[in-house]
């Protein structure tokens, strides 16, 4: 049926015999055969279903369910430029299309000679060094229409992306503010054999008297966690890190992972000792494929060092080693249990729950997932005690949290501060002016208007998983719920009714408001459907997935019905652009052949 | 305290339908008479009355197809105060929405140029033809609708129960067995 | 035997339930009817329609999928969630390409007489119109996504009861679709048979039997002699006298 591709079925068996034939690993598998082919052809599935004993229908799911994947044969040069609002406000929509008039397509297309396509991917984690871009994988920020024209150029010229100049991929770092994590040293090991000599129970109590509560967003307290784990039946556990990051405007576990990638892995070495694990799985996200390699390297070295493998820090009964998974578009992924489904190379489908993780995880053994950031605190925890961490913050956000700071801003990038500090305090530092908004915790997150900056940072106030959006009155808050709502619809796993149809007409609506063509029956649909996303929503996607709606309309209401075409009811199309495939057949262009005024109905 | 009696003026239409609403309307047999004694027709294909006056009800069965489709569900929606969408293409577009993944372009050249047995052929351009639009839509699609009555058709008995709650001024109630898509 | 049942309250009226049995089932078989779509009594439910969503001591949560607890107040027929199923039948119909007056399962589909249930007289949404496929390779059986609502019904039963994992799920978000065990697409070259779990269990009319259509004239189907809602309780209440003298 398929011309047969002897050398691409030679280097698929490689894949396949390199991963030990393991199921659990087909999303790393499906990774490395669009690396080597740009896409999943038909027989390549069929290939790999047999030799993994799946079928073929289930291969063909998880292949069609990450963003990164395709079924279909894109350009030698596949570029994806990140979508994030503040990509978007730095020119990234211009830059797009200096790029596709350069080649003569449009988003979405492959070029007629097989050579690029273009398209657009949901935010890549480089928002303090936007607009950017993935091409082949590889990220490349700080683009400029100088970039673009030098980028287009190397497609031209064909050579691989492996040989384009390595100046191209550098990734900045900007920490800018150092708060206890950050400014406190802790060499390799020093963190486990603290946890070690201190004992479990004791690193434990350590943990709960820190108060540490999750970073990843969810807020719940990392002792209870790592307690019901430990307690739960059985003799196999896990330790997952959620270096999942893929809340658009989020970046501080790229760079968490850049500088602390030692004390991150020290933290799941702690979690590890005190619940019993003897393997951990780090869930790096699809965007930062720049880390893979520090990150081995960093396991090696630790390996070496005899602080992972057997008899870990020297304690006897004590063996745990990490082993790398890489995601491949899917911000769902960031859920706990759909991010132990794609570990175990599925799609990403939150799971129902009870039963949770602690006591049915990863393959249905007892796991601890934790946020990078967590298990970065974990290890301070371990060495300094909980009183240390505990000594900052509020009442009830004990420590710090570090936040990843990007749009108009005079300085862009990663800050730690102690919670209770107010977003008035952050935006100064961070060098705001003429703040209209900041969207904190990201789309998911809360939208905040200028009249609340004295609100504060921290799980009781203003919670935040890292995310730090900042708009000024020359941006258009309609443009960045547009955005957000898009987003959604792009990343909702489409499991439950409510997540998969709610997200998609909430952004066709929302695109009706924003471009001019909408009216009050739409602001009240958007209502209608937020309310169904919030109430009956399987996961946080879906029950998050309104919030800017939500907070826009709440706050920044007379921005929408400004841009109200009218206050009733109009068409849900453009009446004159339906005519125009008829016109165009028939030659038409007489005045009945188009509908003149725009009329408004009662 | 009852209303004044005054008749009320009710405006029909078939727009890309099949004239079956219409049909069934009539099918209500006997009870027209009834029917007759606190409504009377304004346009409609019954009174072959073309331009929809003021009206209190406007019926629209079919779905939107073409430009002329528009033109008259505007001026019923201009004219009447309350306007229901009768029978499946009036509400979701029905059987001519079926046609929604065809390129209307590939439509016309097929049955004017290249079908079977077609000869000389060409797209009729006329500008007294209205020309179709791209996908068949729904009535909601475009203006405002109050009420939805489904069907294909609507049955008599469903039709009878609806326009007597609106008569009555009741919101309308159609129970199991009236309400149906099919 | 000798202890009393274990209650919950429904919309103030108390329900039994045995241990192990979800809050959907047990108000079916005390008598209550509660909408649902990607519900099977025969399979573990999953929950992803949410038409049987219902409010369990104020939280809204999926009656096939939580667990029914004794003491827990149960809301069931306020407007408010009365509304949200409506509103998520009408989400169905605005997703997929539902045209009842041509489909052969119609008096049969479970949309459609969940939607006559809950008075859903229309699609309230601007329909999406979506382009999808309709396979009809197989020699005995048709498929057409346009109807499919991805219950997964299908996919749980080829692969449960059938072994044969003819169908599973593919896409994401609103272009999820359902794919076919075979690398040309086509059922014909699936395991796919008629004798086949997978063929009874489509609540709508995606998967069919070929010139089966119209063996029941239309006006004398399932849902045509009574509605969704008192077979559903006739059907739990069978299973549950059944269990009983067993």
């Amino acid at each position: 049926m398929h011309s047969a591709d002897p050398d691409l079925a030679a280097a698929v068996a490689a894949i396949l015999t390199h991963h030990r034939h393991d199921a659990t690993r087909l999303v790393q598998i499906l990774r490395e055969v669009m690396q080597q082919r740009g896409y999943l052809p038909p027989a390549t599935l069929t290939q790999i279903a047999s030799a993994l004993h799946l079928s073929r229908a289930h291969v063909e799911g998880v292949a069609g369910f990450y963003a990164f994947f395709s079924c279909h044969s894109q350009g030698r040069f596949r570029v994806l430029f990140s979508d994030n609002i503040t990509d978007q406000m730095c020119g990234s929509h211009e830059l797009q299309r200096r790029m596709l008039d350069a080649f003569r397509i449009e988003l979405g297309e492959v070029s007629r000679d097989g050579l690029v396509s273009v398209g657009r991917t949901s935010c890549t984690g480089l928002c303090d060094q936007g607009p950017a871009l993935l091409v082949n994988g590889r990220a490349i920020a700080r683009l400029t229409p100088a970039r673009i024209g030098a980028l287009s150029a190397l497609i031209r010229g064909g050579q691989p992306v492996t040989e384009w100049p390595e100046n191209l991929f550098t990734i900045d770092s900007h920490i800018r503010r150092r708060d206890r994590l950050l400014s406190t040293p802790l060499l390799p090991g020093e963190g486990i054999r603290a946890a070690i000599s201190r004992g479990r129970d004791a690193t434990l109590a350590e943990i709960k008297r820190s108060d540490l509560r999750g970073r990843g967003g969810a807020g719940f307290a990392t002792a209870t966690k790592w307690d019901a784990c430990q307690k739960a039946p059985g003799p196999t556990r896990f330790v997952v890190c959620n270096a999942d990051e893929g809340e658009p405007g989020t970046f501080k576990d790229r760079e968490l992972l850049t500088h602390h990638a030692q004390q991150v892995i020290e933290g799941m070495s702690v979690a590890a000792f005190v619940i019993g694990a003897q393997r951990g799985l780090i869930y790096l996200r699809g965007e930062y494929p720049f880390l893979i390699e520090p990150l081995e390297a960093v396991l090696a070295a630790r390996r070496a060092q005899g602080l992972l493998g057997r008899a870990v820090a020297g304690a006897p009964d004590f063996d745990f080693d990490i082993e790398l998974h890489v995601g491949a578009g899917a911000y769902v992924c960031g859920e706990e249990s759909a991010l132990l489904e794609s570990l175990e190379g599925k799609r990403g489908i939150p799971r129902n729950r009870p039963p949770y993780p602690v006591t049915h995880g990863y393959q249905g053994k007892p796991t601890v997932v934790n946020n990078v950031e967590t298990l970065l605190a974990a290890a301070h925890i371990a060495k300094q005690g909980g009183a240390w961490f505990r000594s900052v913050g509020t009442s009830k956000s004990a420590g710090t949290k570090i936040l990843s700071i990007s749009g108009d801003v005079a300085h862009p990038g990663t800050y730690e501060f102690p919670f209770g500090v107010s977003m008035r305090h952050i935006l100064e530092e961070a060098g705001a002016r003429d703040v209209q908004a900041v969207q904190v915790g990201g789309p998911s997150g809360v939208l905040l208007a200028s009249h609340e900056l004295e609100r504060k940072l921290a799980f009781e106030d203003v919670p935040s998983a890292g995310a730090f959006m900042v708009f000024d009155r020359s941006r258009d808050i309609l443009s960045v719920v547009d955005n957000f709502t898009r987003f959604f619809a792009h990343e909702s796993c489409g499991f439950c009714t409510p997540c998969r149809v709610g997200t998609t007409l909430n952004q066709q609506i929302m695109g009706r408001v924003v471009s001019g063509h909408g009216s009050r029956r739409d602001v009240k649909d958007l209502i209608r459907v937020s309310r169904l996303l919030k109430t009956a929503s399987h996961c946080g996607l879906g029950t998050t997935a309104s919030n800017p709606i939500t907070d826009a309309l709440a706050k920044f209401r007379p921005s929408f019905d400004r841009r109200l075409a009218s206050m009733d009811v109009l068409p849900a199309f453009d009446l004159d652009e339906a005519l125009a495939p008829a016109r165009e057949v028939t030659a038409r262009d007489d005045a009945a052949a188009h509908f003149s005024e725009p009329e408004t109905t009662s | 305290m009852s209303e004044p009696s005054k008749k009320l003026r009710v405006a029909t239409a078939s727009l890309a339908g099949c004239f079956g609403c219409h049909m069934s309307l009539l099918d209500i047999d006997e009870r027209l008479t009834e029917l007759l004694e606190h409504v009377e027709l304004d346009a409609s294909p019954l009174t072959d009355q073309k331009h929809v006056g003021t009206c209190d009800i406007g019926l629209i069965e079919g779905g939107l197809c073409n430009a002329d489709n528009v033109h008259v569900l505007r001026a019923f929606r201009r004219h009447c105060k309350i306007l229901v969408a009768v029978g499946a293409c009036a509400v979701n577009g029905g059987l001519p929405a079926q046609r929604n993944h065809l390129d209307i372009r590939d439509c016309l050249q097929s049955v004017y140029l290249t079908g079977l047995g077609v000869e000389r052929g060409f797209i009729p351009n006329d500008p007294e033809l209205p020309l179709p639009l791209a996908q068949v839509h729904p009535l909601h699609d475009v203006v405002k609708i109050d009420y939805f009555l489904p069907g294909c058709p609507p049955s008599a008995d469903a039709i009878w129960q609806f326009l007597s709650d609106l008569i009555a001024g009741r919101t309308p109630q159609l129970g199991h067995g009236l309400i149906r898509y099919d | 035997m000798s202890d009393a049942p274990q209650t919950f309250v429904l919309d103030g009226e108390a329900v039994e339930f045995s241990p192990g049995q979800s809050i959907l089932q047990a108000a079916l078989a005390g008598g209550s009817y509660i909408p649902s779509l990607c519900y099977h009594p025969e399979f573990k439910p999953h929950g992803s329609c949410k038409v049987c969503t219902v409010k369990v001591n104020g939280r809204a949560a999926a009656s096939c999928t939580t667990p029914a607890r004794a003491g827990d107040v149960v809301e069931l027929q306020s407007e408010e969630l009365q509304d949200l199923r409506k509103n998520l039948v009408q989400f169905l119909f605005t997703e997929g390409n539902h045209f009842c007056p041509s489909c052969e399962q119609s008096g049969d589909c479970q949309l459609q007489a969940v939607g006559y249930e809950l008075g859903v007289v229309s699609g309230h949404y601007n329909p999406l119109f979506p382009t999808r496929n309709v396979d009809a390779s197989h020699p005995d059986v048709l498929l057409d996504l346009n109807r499919c609502i991805l219950c997964e019904l299908c996919v749980r039963a080829s692969s449960i009861v059938d072994k044969k994992d003819v169908f599973a799920l593919s896409g994401r978000g609103i272009t999820k679709h359902l794919v076919v065990n075979a690398e040309s697409g086509r059922l014909a070259d699936t395991a796919l048979q008629l004798s086949d779990k997978a063929m009874s269990v489509c609540p709508v009319g995606a998967i069919l039997r070929k010139r089966h259509g119209f063996a029941t004239p239309i006006g004398q189907r399932t849902f045509d002699k009574q509605p969704v809602s008192a077979l559903a309780i006739q059907k739990a209440q069978a299973k549950t006298t059944d269990e009983g003298t067993r």
